[in-house]
């Protein structure tokens, strides 16, 4: 795979010098807030960092949490490949969980090497349907995509709670949540006494898969002109509507495979207590990425950082974890925020230098 | 024109100016001088260095070497603003307003008076008002930008650069995007300009306004100044080959046709445009193969849609489409592909091309779904790579490899992409849509060029231009539409331009 090429046709130097320089910042902006709320900012990202990355078990910690960020990061980003934005992985992601912990508690009597896959499969196929159906809307209705997902979350979220709470309630449970899935079904730890699995993997391998689907199969090629030029993608035969239900499913079955790992490789069961926010940080990981799948994996392995290191940087200088919250917001705005505008509104990007907008234009 | 009233004392000239960009000269040792009062024009082809040099001069690009010299002072210019601080204004090819603001806030953007600490806003359109007024533009400082057409958006533009007080005016390309009774407007405003002794530089490629309006021309070729000359000691002949680097022929050569059997029949075709008027009105006509049958009209009436129908952007409402003696069903582009169509679309930007993607990706953006481009899934990249290698190299596109991003090309090769593309395979037929449009003249020479080619190897050609030369030296026959019918059809060495016009304005019977 022409990985180099990828990275030199679409991430220039400013696509790597901004967001660099907006996480330093960010973090700056940070030190100044801790300084001022009279904490010391020394202990307070030590902390930060002895949380994410101080140990063996902390680094595995974190690589737990960017597995989902990985899947649901790739999942916007598949999305906004096809010039769509899929506020939706959260929904998609607990569809995913939901299918999941069904197949792994209620399929008996199957082998591991038969139940796991199955039980993984159905979370995909539950989040690509999640996924689907805004997309089928918008594709046929022209229904916003932003407005469908983010309905698609609360139904799924309020769905989840009630399945959870009433037909799959396991009761013998002392909290109200599913039973706990079979061996059958569990998603392998990579090393022994710690809590990273194969979801891990399966994420890594998500990548090069979706890179591989976005720029070499027909599918990605049509997908990718369609989210640049619809009228182009149009002269040149494509179908849109076609590629907008393909992109959410693809889009919803990333995020679907986020939730069935959380279940099969961690939880064992689905809560009802069950809380992601995976797929809400997911939007800032693709936007930080810039849609580039491979770049999803630092942008991903930052967030999940910043959301371990979190509770030791808040113990080791007594400040709120609302601290953290407030870096990862200044990250998004650094980078994010023109890009969110401009996506919303479909405004063309300008260039950075100058001189390329100005000599572009009509009849140049 | 008075060439000779306060135009002796030169006030600005560049001297070996050079700045390169990765892979391109785009200026090498370029000496440039402009005199008070006069109109100095910068004629070149696209990617000549034009808007590259005056950049520099503007302040927003570094020369790699050269000196800037203004009332004969050495001048280092870092910006903008700097520029203005000398008295330059620059009219960008591309505007650089705010659609969302008025006039007057765009005008002020950037050096607003203030009146404790607010903007005086008041002064401000007072200034505007007089501004306008005097150079008779006929701006209301409180309109919305967004609001106003092309033409008056660049007179805001203008307006801006006189507010500053600038003496010297860059304008490049304004005429790109101007109707002619609009350029003959701005052609008046910078004649009255410059006899209150303000210096203009013209950038055009457009030979015969340049002659009507420039004092003197200054001809860049591939980033050199090739020579300067006055209007009344050259002719378009002589600065097309100044601007091509060599002889141009203006003229189409073609030879007699060789009519065959028909290749599209359009039989009472009707097509509502996108918000459900009629514009085509049961239109009917053939074209034969190895026949260039050009559509002349004034442009609303019809053609556009009339080709987006047949190349199937648009349904049809009645009538029947047939190529190659089988029936369409229409609304359909890939139908009309498979049936060995070539399309050169109107709006290269909003059809013809993926602008984000390698020149690769473009060449094959309608055929990358078959065999040998793709195998069951997936693309095949080496075959892919070798096609566009050959369609790059075959159709002269200026680019240092396939990979180049297509946005950077200029116009006329993006041009040539969309042509590569067309008709490097088999086709039958040719639906070409405004193709030179907005070209410069080697781009216009060489797609005539191949519009002939393809008539002469047997293709049925449908032109549709609202150039009434194009029309006139390409077309074996003419179609004159008006209100989204054929009102006569006649051979094209029957047909006079004054009849055509005529025809094109409803005044001649139907026959
Ligand atoms: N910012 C830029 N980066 C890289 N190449 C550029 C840039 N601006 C212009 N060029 C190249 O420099 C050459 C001259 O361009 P330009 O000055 O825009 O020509 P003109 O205005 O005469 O059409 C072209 O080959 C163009 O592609
Ligand atoms: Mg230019």
């Amino acid at each position: 795979m022409d990985v180099k090429k990828i990275f030199k046709l679409r991430a220039g130097y400013q696509d790597l010098l901004i967001p660099f320089l907006s996480i330093i910042t960010s973090l700056v902006i940070g030190a100044i807030i801790i300084y001022a709320s009279g904490a010391n900012v020394y202990a307070a990202y030590k902390g930060l960092w002895q949380g994410s990355f101080g140990n063996a078990r902390t680094i595995a910690e974190t690589f737990v949490s960017t597995t989902p960020y990985i899947l649901t990061g790739l999942a916007v980003a598949f999305g906004f490949r096809c010039g769509l934005f899929n506020i939706g992985a959260e929904g998609q992601l607990y569809a995913g969980a939901l299918a999941a912990a069904y197949i792994g508690y209620a399929w008996r009597g199957l082998p591991h090497f038969i139940h796991l896959p199955i039980a993984i499969i159905a979370g995909i196929i539950a989040g690509g349907i999640w996924g689907a159906i805004p997309g089928y809307l918008k594709a046929k209705t022209g229904a916003h995509e932003v407005i469908n997902t983010i309905m698609m979350n609360h139904i799924m979220i309020r769905l989840t709670d009630y399945l959870v709470k009433n037909p799959m309630l396991d009761p013998k449970a002392s909290v109200p949540r599913t039973a706990y899935i079979l061996k059958s079904a569990y998603l392998p730890k990579i090393f022994p006494g710690f809590r990273l699995h194969w979801g891990f993997i399966l994420a890594i391998i998500a990548i090069f898969l979706i890179y591989y689907i976005l720029f070499k199969t027909k599918v990605g090629f049509e997908i990718r002109t369609v989210g640049l030029n619809q009228d182009a993608a149009r002269y040149a035969g494509m179908n849109i509507s076609k590629n907008f239900v393909l992109a959410m499913a693809i889009s919803g079955g990333l995020a679907g495979l986020a939730g069935a790992g959380e279940v099969l490789g961690l939880n064992y069961n689905l809560p009802a207590a069950f809380v992601s926010g995976f797929g809400f940080d997911a939007i800032a990981i693709a936007l930080l990425a810039k849609s580039n799948p491979f770049a999803v994996f630092p942008s991903a392995m930052l967030w999940a950082a910043l959301r371990n290191g979190a509770g030791l940087m808040q113990v080791r200088a007594k400040i709120s974890i609302d601290l953290v919250n407030i870096i990862q917001a200044f990250v998004i705005m650094f980078i994010a925020a023109p890009n969110i505008v401009r996506y919303l509104y479909r405004i063309r990007a300008e260039r950075e230098k100058a001189g390329v907008l100005l000599t572009k234009g009509w009849g140049q | 024109m008075s060439k000779d009233n306060h135009m002796s004392e030169e006030i600005l000239s560049l001297k070996g100016v050079v700045k390169s960009f990765p892979g391109v000269l785009a200026n090498d040792h370029i000496d440039f001088s402009l005199k008070k009062g006069e109109i100095h024009t910068l004629l070149g082809e696209n990617g000549a260095g034009k808007t590259t040099l005056m950049n520099i001069l503007y302040g927003l690009y570094t020369p790699d070497e050269g000196e800037i010299f203004i009332d004969g002072q050495k001048v280092i210019i870092h910006s903008p603003a700097d520029a203005l601080s000398h008295g330059i204004g620059m009219v960008h090819q591309h505007f650089m307003l705010i659609p969302n603001m008025s006039v007057c806030e765009n005008i002020i953007l950037g050096n607003e008076s203030k009146k404790r600490g607010l903007i005086d806003e008041e002064q401000a359109t007072g200034r505007i008002e007089t501004l306008s007024e005097k150079y008779k533009f006929s701006l209301n400082p409180g309109d919305m930008v967004k609001d106003l057409p092309i033409g008056m958006q660049q007179k805001v533009e203008i307006l801006k650069a006189l507010y500053r007080e600038a003496t010297v005016l860059i304008l490049d390309e304004p005429t790109a995007v101007l109707t002619p009774q609009e350029s003959e407007e701005l052609f008046e405003i910078l004649r009255s300009l410059k006899d209150e002794g303000k210096s203009i530089i013209f950038i055009s490629h457009k030979l015969k306004e340049v002659l009507e309006i420039s004092d003197i021309i200054t001809v860049l070729r591939d980033g050199k100044a090739i020579g300067s000359v006055r209007p009344d000691q050259t002719d378009e002949g002589h600065l097309a080959n100044m601007m091509v680097g060599r002889e141009v022929i203006l003229k189409v050569h073609k030879e007699k046709m060789h009519k065959g059997k028909p290749v599209l029949e359009v039989n009472d075709l009707t097509v509502f445009d996108r918000r459900g008027v009629s514009v085509v009105n049961g239109i009917n006509f053939n074209v034969h193969s190895g026949e260039i049958y050009g559509v002349a009209g004034v442009q609303g009436n019809g053609q556009t849609e009339l080709v987006e129908a047949l190349t199937g952007l648009l349904p049809f409402v009645s009538g029947e489409v047939i190529i190659d003696g089988a029936k369409i069903e229409g609304d359909n582009p890939r139908e009309v592909f498979e049936r060995g169509t070539a399309h050169i679309p109107e709006d290269r930007h909003k059809y013809g091309l993926v602008l984000p993607y390698p020149i690769r990706d473009n060449l094959v953006l309608c055929s990358y779904y078959h065999k040998p481009f793709s195998k069951r899934l997936a693309l095949n990249f080496p075959v892919i790579i070798e096609k566009s290698s050959k369609l790059l190299k075959e159709f002269d596109i200026k680019a240092s490899s396939i990979l180049d991003i297509t946005e950077t090309l200029s116009g006329g090769n993006q041009q040539k992409t969309v042509v590569a593309r067309e008709l490097g395979r088999e086709v039958k037929l040719l639906i070409a849509a405004q193709p030179t449009r907005g070209l410069d003249v080697g781009s216009i020479e060489y797609i005539h060029k191949k519009i002939v080619e393809t008539r002469d190897a047997g293709c049925a050609v449908l032109l549709v231009s609202s150039e009434l030369d194009e029309i006139l030296s390409l077309s074996d026959t003419i179609g004159v539409i008006y209100k989204g019918q054929i009102v006569k059809t006649l051979s094209s060495e029957e047909a006079t331009k004054e009849q055509l016009g005529l025809l094109m304005a409803g005044i001649l019977e139907k026959t």
